[in-house]
Protein backbone atom coordinates (compact mmCIF):
# COMPACT_ATOMS: atom_id res chain seq x y z
CA UNK A 1 0.00 0.00 0.00
CA UNK A 2 1.77 3.21 -0.93
CA UNK A 3 2.28 6.10 1.59
CA UNK A 4 -0.45 9.08 2.00
CA UNK A 5 1.66 12.40 1.93
CA UNK A 6 -0.28 14.94 4.02
CA UNK A 7 2.89 17.16 4.22
CA UNK A 8 5.17 18.11 1.98
CA UNK A 9 8.50 19.57 2.01
CA UNK A 10 7.39 23.40 1.51
CA UNK A 11 3.92 22.78 4.23
CA UNK A 12 6.38 21.38 6.71
CA UNK A 13 8.71 24.68 6.61
CA UNK A 14 5.66 26.70 6.90
CA UNK A 15 4.51 24.77 9.48
CA UNK A 16 7.27 24.80 11.64
CA UNK A 17 8.28 28.50 10.62
CA UNK A 18 4.59 29.24 11.99
CA UNK A 19 5.31 27.46 15.30
CA UNK A 20 8.67 29.20 16.12
CA UNK A 21 6.72 32.87 15.17
CA UNK A 22 4.14 31.79 18.11
CA UNK A 23 6.57 30.11 20.58
CA UNK A 24 8.66 33.70 20.52
CA UNK A 25 5.24 35.45 20.79
CA UNK A 26 3.23 33.40 23.88
CA UNK A 27 6.64 33.45 25.20
CA UNK A 28 7.04 37.94 24.62
CA UNK A 29 11.00 36.66 23.46
CA UNK A 30 13.01 33.83 23.81
CA UNK A 31 14.88 35.03 27.49
CA UNK A 32 14.82 31.97 29.40
CA UNK A 33 13.93 29.54 27.02
CA UNK A 34 14.93 26.07 26.18
CA UNK A 35 14.34 23.51 23.79
CA UNK A 36 14.13 19.96 24.31
CA UNK A 37 14.21 17.70 21.38
CA UNK A 38 12.85 13.88 21.70
CA UNK A 39 14.89 11.19 20.58
CA UNK A 40 15.42 10.92 17.63
CA UNK A 41 12.86 12.94 15.27
CA UNK A 42 12.21 15.75 18.04
CA UNK A 43 15.89 16.71 17.99
CA UNK A 44 16.41 18.11 14.41
CA UNK A 45 12.85 19.39 14.75
CA UNK A 46 14.15 21.55 17.59
CA UNK A 47 17.01 22.66 16.05
CA UNK A 48 15.13 23.84 13.20
CA UNK A 49 13.05 26.00 15.26
CA UNK A 50 15.66 27.21 17.00
CA UNK A 51 17.56 28.37 14.05
CA UNK A 52 14.40 29.85 12.72
CA UNK A 53 14.06 31.85 15.79
CA UNK A 54 17.52 32.68 15.37
CA UNK A 55 17.13 33.99 11.49
CA UNK A 56 14.18 36.08 13.47
CA UNK A 57 15.25 37.49 16.36
CA UNK A 58 18.80 37.17 16.39
CA UNK A 59 18.91 35.27 19.78
CA UNK A 60 20.00 31.17 19.74
CA UNK A 61 18.11 29.25 22.40
CA UNK A 62 19.84 26.28 23.86
CA UNK A 63 18.66 23.17 21.95
CA UNK A 64 19.08 20.01 24.38
CA UNK A 65 17.76 16.26 23.43
CA UNK A 66 16.29 13.63 25.63
CA UNK A 67 15.70 10.02 25.53
CA UNK A 68 12.54 8.58 27.89
CA UNK A 69 13.69 5.26 27.42
CA UNK A 70 14.71 4.41 30.93
CA UNK A 71 11.12 6.42 32.12
CA UNK A 72 8.85 4.64 29.76
CA UNK A 73 5.95 2.68 31.30
CA UNK A 74 5.71 -0.47 29.30
CA UNK A 75 9.00 -1.66 29.98
CA UNK A 76 7.76 -5.58 30.44
CA UNK A 77 6.11 -5.38 27.24
CA UNK A 78 9.42 -5.76 25.29
CA UNK A 79 10.64 -4.04 22.42
CA UNK A 80 13.11 -0.85 24.30
CA UNK A 81 14.88 1.02 21.66
CA UNK A 82 18.80 1.82 22.61
CA UNK A 83 19.31 4.23 25.43
CA UNK A 84 20.76 7.49 23.91
CA UNK A 85 22.65 9.62 25.82
CA UNK A 86 20.22 12.76 27.39
CA UNK A 87 22.24 16.01 26.82
CA UNK A 88 20.82 18.94 28.15
CA UNK A 89 23.14 22.05 27.38
CA UNK A 90 21.95 24.19 30.79
CA UNK A 91 20.24 23.56 34.12
CA UNK A 92 16.70 23.03 33.59
CA UNK A 93 15.65 25.40 36.83
CA UNK A 94 13.61 27.94 36.25
CA UNK A 95 13.75 27.85 32.54
CA UNK A 96 11.13 27.67 30.01
CA UNK A 97 11.06 24.61 28.31
CA UNK A 98 9.62 23.80 24.98
CA UNK A 99 9.03 20.03 24.69
CA UNK A 100 9.56 18.75 20.94
CA UNK A 101 8.32 16.03 19.33
CA UNK A 102 7.13 14.92 15.93
CA UNK A 103 4.30 13.20 16.66
CA UNK A 104 1.90 13.56 19.43
CA UNK A 105 -0.34 10.36 19.60
CA UNK A 106 -0.95 8.99 23.46
CA UNK A 107 0.86 11.27 25.48
CA UNK A 108 2.85 8.46 27.11
CA UNK A 109 6.04 9.96 25.66
CA UNK A 110 5.46 13.13 27.04
CA UNK A 111 4.12 11.80 30.26
CA UNK A 112 7.89 10.25 30.42
CA UNK A 113 9.49 13.39 29.18
CA UNK A 114 7.92 15.51 31.62
CA UNK A 115 9.10 12.99 34.46
CA UNK A 116 12.59 12.89 32.95
CA UNK A 117 12.84 16.94 33.12
CA UNK A 118 11.87 17.23 36.50
CA UNK A 119 14.12 14.85 37.84
CA UNK A 120 16.67 17.01 36.46
CA UNK A 121 15.73 19.89 38.44
CA UNK A 122 12.54 22.33 38.71
CA UNK A 123 11.23 24.42 35.42
CA UNK A 124 9.51 27.34 35.90
CA UNK A 125 7.14 26.18 33.05
CA UNK A 126 6.67 23.04 30.15
CA UNK A 127 5.17 23.99 26.93
CA UNK A 128 4.89 21.31 24.33
CA UNK A 129 5.20 21.64 20.27
CA UNK A 130 4.50 18.93 18.10
CA UNK A 131 4.60 19.16 13.78
CA UNK A 132 1.74 16.18 13.76
CA UNK A 133 -1.26 16.06 15.91
CA UNK A 134 -2.84 12.60 15.72
CA UNK A 135 -5.58 11.94 18.15
CA UNK A 136 -6.37 8.33 20.95
CA UNK A 137 -5.07 10.34 23.60
CA UNK A 138 -4.54 8.26 26.39
CA UNK A 139 -3.65 11.09 29.31
CA UNK A 140 -4.54 14.39 29.89
CA UNK A 141 -1.68 15.92 27.79
CA UNK A 142 -2.08 18.95 24.67
CA UNK A 143 -0.09 20.45 23.34
CA UNK A 144 0.61 24.39 23.27
CA UNK A 145 2.08 24.60 19.59
CA UNK A 146 0.71 22.10 16.80
CA UNK A 147 1.99 21.79 12.90
CA UNK A 148 -1.12 19.89 11.86
CA UNK A 149 -4.05 18.15 13.46
CA UNK A 150 -4.11 14.74 11.62
CA UNK A 151 -7.23 12.86 12.25
CA UNK A 152 -5.89 9.20 12.10
CA UNK A 153 -7.15 5.51 12.75
CA UNK A 154 -5.36 3.03 15.28
CA UNK A 155 -4.39 0.73 12.61
CA UNK A 156 -2.32 3.80 10.49
CA UNK A 157 1.01 5.44 11.63
CA UNK A 158 2.25 8.51 10.88
CA UNK A 159 5.82 8.96 9.37
CA UNK A 160 7.36 12.01 9.92
CA UNK A 161 10.73 12.13 7.35
CA UNK A 162 13.29 14.40 7.98
CA UNK A 163 15.94 15.76 5.96
CA UNK A 164 18.77 14.99 8.69
CA UNK A 165 17.92 11.73 9.11
CA UNK A 166 15.46 10.49 6.45
CA UNK A 167 17.08 12.38 2.97
CA UNK A 168 13.92 14.32 2.86
CA UNK A 169 11.13 16.48 4.13
CA UNK A 170 7.80 14.99 4.42
CA UNK A 171 4.87 13.86 6.79
CA UNK A 172 2.85 10.86 5.25
CA UNK A 173 0.20 7.93 6.24
CA UNK A 174 1.16 4.78 6.18
CA UNK A 175 -0.36 1.09 7.13
CA UNK A 176 1.73 0.11 10.54
CA UNK A 177 3.49 -2.44 10.22
CA UNK A 178 4.27 -4.57 13.05
CA UNK A 179 7.77 -4.11 14.01
CA UNK A 180 7.04 0.00 13.80
CA UNK A 181 8.29 1.57 16.31
CA UNK A 182 6.52 2.48 19.34
CA UNK A 183 6.34 5.30 22.18
CA UNK A 184 4.66 5.08 25.72
CA UNK B 1 32.78 22.63 19.17
CA UNK B 2 30.90 24.76 16.64
CA UNK B 3 27.27 24.53 16.82
CA UNK B 4 27.13 22.83 13.42
CA UNK B 5 29.38 20.01 14.59
CA UNK B 6 27.28 20.18 17.73
CA UNK B 7 23.90 19.69 16.13
CA UNK B 8 25.57 16.91 13.95
CA UNK B 9 26.34 15.15 17.64
CA UNK B 10 22.41 15.33 18.63
CA UNK B 11 21.26 13.93 15.81
CA UNK B 12 22.06 10.50 15.54
CA UNK B 13 21.00 7.77 13.25
CA UNK B 14 17.90 6.08 13.70
CA UNK B 15 17.05 3.80 16.75
CA UNK B 16 17.16 0.43 16.78
CA UNK B 17 15.63 -2.59 18.73
CA UNK B 18 18.27 -3.61 20.56
CA UNK B 19 16.81 -7.31 20.35
CA UNK B 20 18.38 -7.30 17.27
CA UNK B 21 21.72 -7.29 19.09
CA UNK B 22 20.84 -8.90 22.27
CA UNK B 23 21.08 -12.60 22.65
CA UNK B 24 21.46 -12.80 26.17
CA UNK B 25 19.09 -14.64 28.88
CA UNK B 26 21.31 -14.87 31.78
CA UNK B 27 24.86 -13.49 31.91
CA UNK B 28 27.05 -16.49 32.60
CA UNK B 29 30.49 -14.93 31.14
CA UNK B 30 31.60 -12.34 28.40
CA UNK B 31 32.95 -15.32 26.11
CA UNK B 32 29.79 -16.04 24.45
CA UNK B 33 29.29 -11.63 23.75
CA UNK B 34 29.31 -10.47 20.38
CA UNK B 35 31.27 -7.38 19.94
CA UNK B 36 28.29 -5.77 18.78
CA UNK B 37 26.92 -6.59 22.28
CA UNK B 38 29.55 -5.18 24.14
CA UNK B 39 29.06 -2.31 21.74
CA UNK B 40 25.70 -2.00 22.95
CA UNK B 41 26.45 -2.65 26.49
CA UNK B 42 28.90 0.17 26.37
CA UNK B 43 26.73 2.60 24.70
CA UNK B 44 23.80 2.23 27.40
CA UNK B 45 26.48 2.06 30.27
CA UNK B 46 26.84 6.13 28.57
CA UNK B 47 23.70 6.99 29.63
CA UNK B 48 23.17 5.28 32.36
CA UNK B 49 27.00 7.20 33.63
CA UNK B 50 24.74 10.38 32.93
CA UNK B 51 22.49 9.65 35.16
CA UNK B 52 24.53 8.73 38.17
CA UNK B 53 26.40 12.37 37.30
CA UNK B 54 22.78 13.96 38.24
CA UNK B 55 21.64 15.66 41.42
CA UNK B 56 18.55 12.65 41.62
CA UNK B 57 20.45 9.61 40.30
CA UNK B 58 17.84 7.39 40.39
CA UNK B 59 15.25 6.69 37.04
CA UNK B 60 12.49 4.50 37.45
CA UNK B 61 12.87 2.23 34.58
CA UNK B 62 12.71 -0.77 36.67
CA UNK B 63 10.09 -0.26 39.83
CA UNK B 64 8.83 -3.31 40.87
CA UNK B 65 11.17 -5.67 39.31
CA UNK B 66 13.37 -7.83 42.49
CA UNK B 67 17.24 -8.60 42.08
CA UNK B 68 18.77 -10.51 44.86
CA UNK B 69 22.34 -10.70 45.18
CA UNK B 70 23.65 -14.06 46.39
CA UNK B 71 27.05 -14.05 47.45
CA UNK B 72 29.10 -17.16 48.69
CA UNK B 73 32.21 -15.14 48.80
CA UNK B 74 32.85 -12.04 50.25
CA UNK B 75 32.99 -8.90 48.46
CA UNK B 76 33.16 -5.25 48.99
CA UNK B 77 32.63 -3.71 45.76
CA UNK B 78 31.03 -5.72 43.60
CA UNK B 79 28.22 -6.64 45.95
CA UNK B 80 27.57 -2.65 46.54
CA UNK B 81 27.98 -1.91 42.96
CA UNK B 82 25.02 -4.48 41.85
CA UNK B 83 23.49 -2.98 44.98
CA UNK B 84 23.65 0.54 43.51
CA UNK B 85 22.91 -0.40 40.08
CA UNK B 86 19.62 -1.81 40.82
CA UNK B 87 19.00 0.83 43.32
CA UNK B 88 19.53 3.69 40.46
CA UNK B 89 17.11 2.02 38.31
CA UNK B 90 14.33 1.97 41.35
CA UNK B 91 14.76 -1.97 41.42
CA UNK B 92 13.97 -3.75 44.70
CA UNK B 93 17.15 -5.29 46.50
CA UNK B 94 17.47 -8.35 48.57
CA UNK B 95 21.20 -8.88 49.59
CA UNK B 96 21.64 -12.62 51.11
CA UNK B 97 25.08 -13.82 52.22
CA UNK B 98 26.15 -17.42 52.71
CA UNK B 99 26.72 -16.58 56.27
CA UNK B 100 22.89 -14.79 56.48
CA UNK B 101 21.32 -17.64 55.08
CA UNK B 102 20.20 -21.19 55.44
CA UNK B 103 23.42 -22.28 53.20
CA UNK B 104 24.83 -22.24 56.85
CA UNK B 105 21.97 -25.00 57.68
CA UNK B 106 23.16 -26.86 54.68
CA UNK B 107 20.84 -25.76 51.66
CA UNK B 108 22.11 -26.71 48.15
CA UNK B 109 22.60 -24.19 45.80
CA UNK B 110 19.44 -25.45 43.70
CA UNK B 111 17.34 -25.56 46.56
CA UNK B 112 18.10 -21.90 47.39
CA UNK B 113 17.99 -20.81 43.97
CA UNK B 114 14.32 -22.36 43.98
CA UNK B 115 13.32 -21.17 47.32
CA UNK B 116 14.76 -16.94 45.39
CA UNK B 117 12.67 -18.03 42.34
CA UNK B 118 9.26 -18.94 44.37
CA UNK B 119 9.83 -15.37 46.27
CA UNK B 120 9.49 -13.83 43.31
CA UNK B 121 13.47 -13.03 42.36
CA UNK B 122 13.67 -12.04 38.93
CA UNK B 123 17.39 -11.70 38.92
CA UNK B 124 19.68 -13.26 41.03
CA UNK B 125 23.11 -11.94 40.96
CA UNK B 126 25.45 -14.46 42.36
CA UNK B 127 28.80 -15.38 43.49
CA UNK B 128 30.05 -18.60 44.24
CA UNK B 129 33.69 -20.55 45.02
CA UNK B 130 33.35 -23.13 42.88
CA UNK B 131 33.41 -22.96 38.89
CA UNK B 132 30.16 -23.02 36.53
CA UNK B 133 27.98 -22.67 40.07
CA UNK B 134 25.66 -20.22 37.76
CA UNK B 135 25.44 -22.45 35.06
CA UNK B 136 23.66 -25.11 37.33
CA UNK B 137 21.97 -21.93 38.37
CA UNK B 138 20.46 -21.44 35.44
CA UNK B 139 19.62 -24.97 34.51
CA UNK B 140 17.18 -25.04 37.39
CA UNK B 141 15.94 -22.01 37.15
CA UNK B 142 13.30 -19.53 35.87
CA UNK B 143 15.20 -16.33 37.52
CA UNK B 144 17.65 -14.31 35.25
CA UNK B 145 21.04 -15.45 36.68
CA UNK B 146 24.24 -12.61 36.70
CA UNK B 147 27.59 -14.25 37.44
CA UNK B 148 29.13 -11.85 39.77
CA UNK B 149 31.68 -14.10 40.08
CA UNK B 150 32.81 -17.87 39.86
CA UNK B 151 35.82 -19.62 41.61
CA UNK B 152 38.30 -19.34 38.89
CA UNK B 153 36.45 -18.82 35.95
CA UNK B 154 34.46 -15.75 35.19
CA UNK B 155 34.04 -12.52 35.81
CA UNK B 156 32.22 -11.21 33.61
CA UNK B 157 30.66 -7.49 35.39
CA UNK B 158 34.62 -7.19 36.10
CA UNK B 159 35.54 -7.57 32.54
CA UNK B 160 32.90 -5.64 30.67
CA UNK B 161 33.99 -2.41 33.55
CA UNK B 162 37.60 -2.63 33.05
CA UNK B 163 37.45 -2.67 29.22
CA UNK B 164 34.96 0.18 29.32
CA UNK B 165 37.37 2.30 31.43
CA UNK B 166 40.11 1.04 28.84
CA UNK B 167 37.18 2.29 26.25
CA UNK B 168 36.54 5.86 28.07
CA UNK B 169 39.84 6.40 28.58
CA UNK B 170 41.55 5.87 25.22
CA UNK B 171 38.89 5.90 22.84
CA UNK B 172 39.41 2.42 21.55
CA UNK B 173 39.81 -0.86 22.38
CA UNK B 174 40.87 -2.17 18.88
CA UNK B 175 44.75 -2.27 18.64
CA UNK B 176 45.85 -1.76 22.17
CA UNK B 177 48.36 -3.85 24.03
CA UNK B 178 46.97 -4.65 27.20
CA UNK B 179 49.16 -6.98 29.48
CA UNK B 180 47.78 -8.74 32.24
CA UNK B 181 50.47 -9.21 35.43
CA UNK B 182 49.96 -11.58 38.59
CA UNK B 183 48.40 -14.60 39.50
CA UNK B 184 46.44 -15.72 36.23
CA UNK B 185 45.94 -19.20 37.47
CA UNK B 186 43.61 -18.26 39.78
CA UNK B 187 42.25 -15.19 38.44
CA UNK B 188 38.59 -14.97 36.69
CA UNK B 189 38.77 -11.26 36.39
CA UNK B 190 42.04 -12.89 33.76
CA UNK B 191 39.88 -15.06 32.20
CA UNK B 192 37.09 -12.74 31.57
CA UNK B 193 39.39 -9.94 30.19
CA UNK B 194 41.42 -12.12 27.94
CA UNK B 195 37.89 -13.50 26.56
CA UNK B 196 36.02 -9.88 25.81
CA UNK B 197 39.45 -8.19 24.99
CA UNK B 198 40.32 -10.72 22.19
CA UNK B 199 36.48 -9.92 20.56
CA UNK B 200 37.07 -5.91 20.73
CA UNK B 201 40.64 -6.45 19.02
CA UNK B 202 42.97 -5.83 21.71
CA UNK B 203 46.20 -7.50 21.73
CA UNK B 204 46.43 -9.27 25.20
CA UNK B 205 49.99 -10.24 26.82
CA UNK B 206 50.16 -12.10 30.04
CA UNK B 207 53.07 -11.93 32.53
CA UNK B 208 53.94 -13.91 35.89
CA UNK B 209 55.56 -16.91 37.10
CA UNK B 210 55.31 -20.06 35.71
CA UNK B 211 53.67 -21.56 38.96
CA UNK B 212 51.08 -18.96 38.66
CA UNK B 213 51.20 -18.73 34.83
CA UNK B 214 51.19 -22.10 33.15
CA UNK B 215 52.58 -22.10 29.24
CA UNK B 216 50.01 -23.87 28.62
CA UNK B 217 47.82 -20.53 28.61
CA UNK B 218 49.34 -20.09 25.18
CA UNK B 219 47.60 -23.03 23.55
CA UNK B 220 43.56 -22.25 25.27
CA UNK B 221 43.59 -18.20 24.90
CA UNK B 222 44.42 -15.73 22.29
CA UNK B 223 47.20 -14.71 24.35
CA UNK B 224 50.98 -14.48 24.31
CA UNK B 225 53.34 -15.28 27.34
CA UNK B 226 56.53 -12.65 28.60
CA UNK B 227 57.92 -13.68 31.36
CA UNK B 228 60.26 -10.53 31.69
CA UNK B 229 58.28 -7.81 32.86
CA UNK B 230 60.13 -5.15 31.17
CA UNK B 231 59.62 -6.66 28.21
CA UNK B 232 56.10 -7.24 28.77
CA UNK B 233 55.31 -3.89 29.60
CA UNK B 234 57.24 -2.30 26.89
CA UNK B 235 54.85 -0.25 25.00
CA UNK B 236 51.75 -1.25 26.49
CA UNK B 237 48.67 1.13 26.75
CA UNK B 238 47.26 -0.92 29.59
CA UNK B 239 48.74 -2.47 32.43
CA UNK B 240 46.35 -4.60 34.72
CA UNK B 241 47.50 -6.05 37.75
CA UNK B 242 46.01 -8.79 39.72
CA UNK B 243 45.41 -9.25 43.04
CA UNK B 244 48.24 -11.97 45.07
CA UNK B 245 46.43 -14.17 47.46
CA UNK B 246 48.70 -14.28 50.16
CA UNK B 247 47.41 -17.91 50.74
CA UNK B 248 49.18 -19.03 47.13
CA UNK B 249 53.12 -18.51 48.70
CA UNK B 250 51.71 -21.41 51.41
CA UNK B 251 50.73 -23.70 49.14
CA UNK B 252 54.50 -23.58 47.75
CA UNK B 253 53.40 -21.89 44.20
CA UNK B 254 55.84 -18.83 45.63
CA UNK B 255 59.37 -19.17 47.09
CA UNK B 256 58.79 -15.45 48.86
CA UNK B 257 56.29 -12.31 48.79
CA UNK B 258 59.84 -10.73 48.56
CA UNK B 259 61.33 -12.31 45.15
CA UNK B 260 57.74 -11.64 43.81
CA UNK B 261 57.36 -8.48 44.00
CA UNK B 262 61.08 -7.98 43.10
CA UNK B 263 60.67 -9.55 39.62
CA UNK B 264 57.00 -8.83 38.86
CA UNK B 265 55.74 -5.70 40.90
CA UNK B 266 54.81 -2.76 38.88
CA UNK B 267 56.54 0.07 39.85
CA UNK B 268 57.47 3.68 38.58
CA UNK B 269 60.29 2.31 36.54
CA UNK B 270 58.70 -0.33 35.05
CA UNK B 271 55.69 2.04 34.38
CA UNK B 272 57.74 4.34 32.68
CA UNK B 273 58.48 1.29 29.88
CA UNK B 274 54.59 1.27 29.41
CA UNK B 275 53.28 4.24 26.40
CA UNK B 276 52.83 7.60 28.22
CA UNK B 277 49.13 7.77 28.60
CA UNK B 278 48.66 4.37 29.50
CA UNK B 279 46.40 3.00 32.26
CA UNK B 280 46.99 1.38 34.93
CA UNK B 281 44.01 -1.24 36.21
CA UNK B 282 43.62 -2.70 39.27
CA UNK B 283 40.51 -5.32 39.96
CA UNK B 284 40.78 -4.66 43.74
CA UNK B 285 41.10 -4.99 46.27
CA UNK B 286 44.84 -4.35 46.25
CA UNK B 287 47.42 -5.32 48.61
CA UNK B 288 49.57 -2.45 48.35
CA UNK B 289 53.39 -2.41 48.55
CA UNK B 290 52.52 -6.08 46.47
CA UNK B 291 51.01 -6.22 42.99
CA UNK B 292 51.98 -2.42 42.94
CA UNK B 293 54.30 -0.13 44.27
CA UNK B 294 52.31 2.06 47.00
CA UNK B 295 53.84 5.45 45.17
CA UNK B 296 51.80 4.56 41.81
CA UNK B 297 48.25 3.08 43.13
CA UNK B 298 47.16 6.17 43.68
CA UNK B 299 49.42 8.11 41.05
CA UNK B 300 47.93 10.00 38.23
CA UNK B 301 48.30 6.75 36.03
CA UNK B 302 46.33 4.75 38.27
CA UNK B 303 42.16 4.32 36.96
CA UNK B 304 41.45 2.17 39.64
CA UNK B 305 39.01 4.80 41.34
CA UNK B 306 36.91 4.97 37.64
CA UNK B 307 37.01 1.49 37.47
CA UNK B 308 35.05 0.94 40.39
CA UNK B 309 32.71 4.24 39.56
CA UNK B 310 32.29 2.50 35.96
CA UNK B 311 31.19 -0.80 38.17
CA UNK B 312 27.87 0.59 38.83
CA UNK B 313 27.11 2.25 34.89
CA UNK B 314 28.22 -1.12 33.48
CA UNK B 315 25.88 -3.57 35.87
CA UNK B 316 23.50 -0.69 35.72
CA UNK B 317 23.34 -1.40 31.61
CA UNK B 318 23.73 -5.16 32.06
CA UNK B 319 20.46 -4.92 34.27
CA UNK B 320 18.36 -2.75 31.85
CA UNK B 321 19.16 -4.93 28.84
CA UNK B 322 18.94 -8.10 30.81
CA UNK B 323 15.24 -6.89 31.94
CA UNK B 324 14.14 -6.27 28.56
CA UNK B 325 14.70 -9.02 26.80
CA UNK B 326 11.32 -10.54 26.01
CA UNK B 327 11.53 -14.58 26.12
CA UNK B 328 9.54 -17.34 26.78
CA UNK B 329 9.78 -18.96 30.08
CA UNK B 330 10.88 -22.29 28.72
CA UNK B 331 13.69 -21.50 27.07
CA UNK B 332 14.84 -19.74 29.97
CA UNK B 333 14.79 -22.58 31.49
CA UNK B 334 16.62 -24.44 29.55
CA UNK B 335 19.69 -21.74 30.52
CA UNK B 336 20.10 -21.01 26.81
CA UNK B 337 19.62 -18.15 24.82
CA UNK B 338 16.06 -16.92 22.73
CA UNK B 339 15.27 -17.78 19.71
Amino acid sequence: MPDKVILHAEDLRRALTRIAHEIVERNRGTEGLLFVGLHSRGVPIAQRLAQTIKEVEGAQIPVGALDISLYRDDISKGAKPVVRRTDIPTDVTDKNIVLIDDVLFTGRSIRAAMDAIMDMGRPRSIQLAVLIDRGHRELPIRPDYVGRNLPTGRSEAVAVRLKEMDGRDEVAIVKKEPAMETRP
Amino acid sequence: MSIMEQDKKLVEPLATTHQKIWQHCHVLDVDDFSRDEIELVFETADAMKSILSREIKKVPTLRGRSVVTLFYEPSTRTRASFELAAKSLSADVVNLSSSTSSVEKGESLVDTIHTLEALGAEVIVMRHSQSGAPYLAAQNSRSIIVNAGDGWHAHPTQALLDIYTMREKLGRIAGLKVVIVGDILHSRVARSNIWALSTMGAQIVLCGPPTLLPQAFEKVYPVTIERNIERAIEGANVVMALRLQKERQEKGLLPQIREYIALYQIDQRRLALAKPNALLMHPGPVNEGIEISQEITRGSRSVIDAQVTNGVAVRMALLYLILGVPMHRDELAEGGRPQ
